[in-house]
């Protein structure tokens, strides 16, 4: 069994997205070790739904971290101080008796503050949708050996295929930037004799709606790397810069 | 044009201006080292380049790729600023991997700018400029006489401890930047991305080592004669 522990919990408030927003302080006393993050949020809810005020708000889904719903910026980490790990997959253990906890959402022009932590993450599913699939109509499932892929193509291209569009890149990003998101998006496909067709059509049109909706440009910082909880590498990163180039220059 | 108006077209332009910005330092840098050798076979170089059209030529070209590198720099800035939205974090930290330099290439270019006007005043102003307007006598030496200014330049701490803060500063600047623009270009992997930042590393410290041996080796001779040469 794990210890119990008491800390302080500082979490953004904000009623809307046009609203300044503030830090409430709450005193968490005696949360299990093996709570999960979420969990210790259920219990602060319950308790403020208890004394009659509003709860926090935040996204959630899974709990098992594959939907990628979850988004806390927790002590200056998205989904907190743990590696390829999400929210929900952070336990209070990892922290300690007395500690102050910072509870902030993704901050980036991108994704604009819904209410307190929960972000609108729109403009993902806007960047998938302007290329982000294979336009080909396969039919009935065809034999699985019936094209023959490396394994270490298919790894590299399963790799890719784990970002599970949190978002988390452009949080930690200085620049706001979701070019980890989209070479991941770009790569799961490229690699593949399917997605290989319209690879260069595809790098095109996610880049140029990365670009519209007013994400940053990436200056290989590497710190979406670092804090994603999938670990997608930015090898993907200079995946996508080579299509978008080669593409470009052909045209 | 892909080269202003999307993201990666803009990184192109920062990488293929930032490689050959490079390409120039190391050909800068094995000039400075004959200086080492013979003052003479410098002042030989300094002749040759001068103000001869395709020194003038090259300068302006060399001129083109700095500004443009420096232009794309405060764009690109101002618009990841932007993108970065208008509320930043409470609490930050810095995850393990993320090099210091790679947060803050362009204070390390500011810094680099600064020691490039200090050395513009040092040696280019008496030197290629003089000979530009044909008034030989801006500085104590003539116009091609690079060994003497060296000399002088560096006989002085406060110049010798500014030019090794400038090159501290490029440093750091060309150990990000190096892997950064190879990456930029896609020319990189889980294999290659390894290889160019070793590969970086080792050539951003040579070259850097040879611009430091010439200021450092010639504050040292000055202190050997009592500042009287």
């Amino acid at each position: 069994m794990d210890k119990n522990i008491s800390f302080t919990l500082k979490v953004w408030r904000q009623k809307g997205p046009k609203d300044k927003g503030h830090f409430d302080t709450f005193q968490m006393k005696d949360i299990p070790g093996d709570t999960s993050f979420l969990e210790m949020m259920d219990i602060l809810n319950e308790q403020l739904v208890n004394e009659g005020k509003e709860p926090v708000v935040f996204d959630h889904d899974c709990r098992e971290g594959i939907c990628g719903m979850c988004s806390m910026y927790i002590n200056g980490h998205p989904h907190g101080p743990a590696t390829g790990a999400t929210t929900c997959q952070i336990y209070i253990r990892r922290f300690n008796d007395g500690d102050t906890i910072t509870v902030e959402p993704w901050r980036s022009a991108g994704f604009p503050v819904i209410r307190d932590l929960m972000v609108d993450r729109g403009a993902y599913d806007k960047i998938m949708q302007a290329g982000g699939y294979v336009s080909i109509n396969t039919g009935g499932i065809p034999d699985a050996n019936a094209i023959p892929i490396p394994k270490p193509v298919a790894d590299e291209a399963m790799d890719a295929a784990a970002c599970i569009g949190c978002g988390a890149c452009v949080a930690a990003c200085k620049n706001g930037s979701a070019m980890l998101f989209v070479s991941a998006k770009v790569s799961q496909l490229a690699l593949l004799p399917q997605g290989k067709v319209e690879a260069a059509r595809r790098a095109k049109a996610m880049l140029s709606k990365m670009d519209e909706l007013g994400f940053g440009n990436c200056t290989n910082t590497r710190a979406c790397e670092a804090e994603c909880p999938k670990c997608v590498s930015i090898s993907n990163i200079a995946r996508l810069n080579r299509e978008f180039i080669a593409a470009k220059l052909k045209d | 044009m892909w080269l202003s108006n999307s993201s990666i077209g803009r990184k192109v332009v920062m990488s293929v201006t930032g490689i050959a910005l490079i390409l120039f330092l190391t050909f800068h840098m094995a000039m400075n080292l004959v200086a080492l050798f013979s003052g003479d076979a410098y002042n030989m170089i300094c002749a040759f380049l001068g103000a001869n059209w395709y020194a003038l030529v090259a300068c302006v070209g060399l001129a083109a790729l700095f500004v443009i590198h420096i232009i794309y720099a405060f764009w690109l800035t101002m618009q990841n600023r932007a993108a970065r939205g208008s509320e930043r974090y409470a609490v930050n930290a810095k995850p393990k991997n993320v090099e210091w330099a790679s947060q803050n290439m362009l204070v390390l270019g500011i810094i680099v700018i600064a020691g490039l006007a200090l050395h513009f005043a040092n040696f280019w102003y008496k030197m290629q400029f003089a000979e530009i307007i044909g008034v030989h006598d801006l500085g104590a030496f003539g116009p091609t006489d690079g060994a003497a200014y060296i000399q002088e330049t560096f006989a002085c701490p406060v110049f010798t401890v500014l030019y090794l803060i400038w090159l501290a500063a490029l440093w750091f600047h060309l150990t990000h930047g190096f892997w950064s623009a190879l990456q930029t270009l896609g020319w990189s992997n889980k294999i290659w991305f390894e290889r160019w930042k070793t590969i970086g590393n080792i050539y951003s410290t040579l070259v850097i080592l040879g611009f430091a041996a010439v200021v450092v080796v010639f504050f040292v001779k000055s202190l050997a004669c009592g500042g009287a040469c």
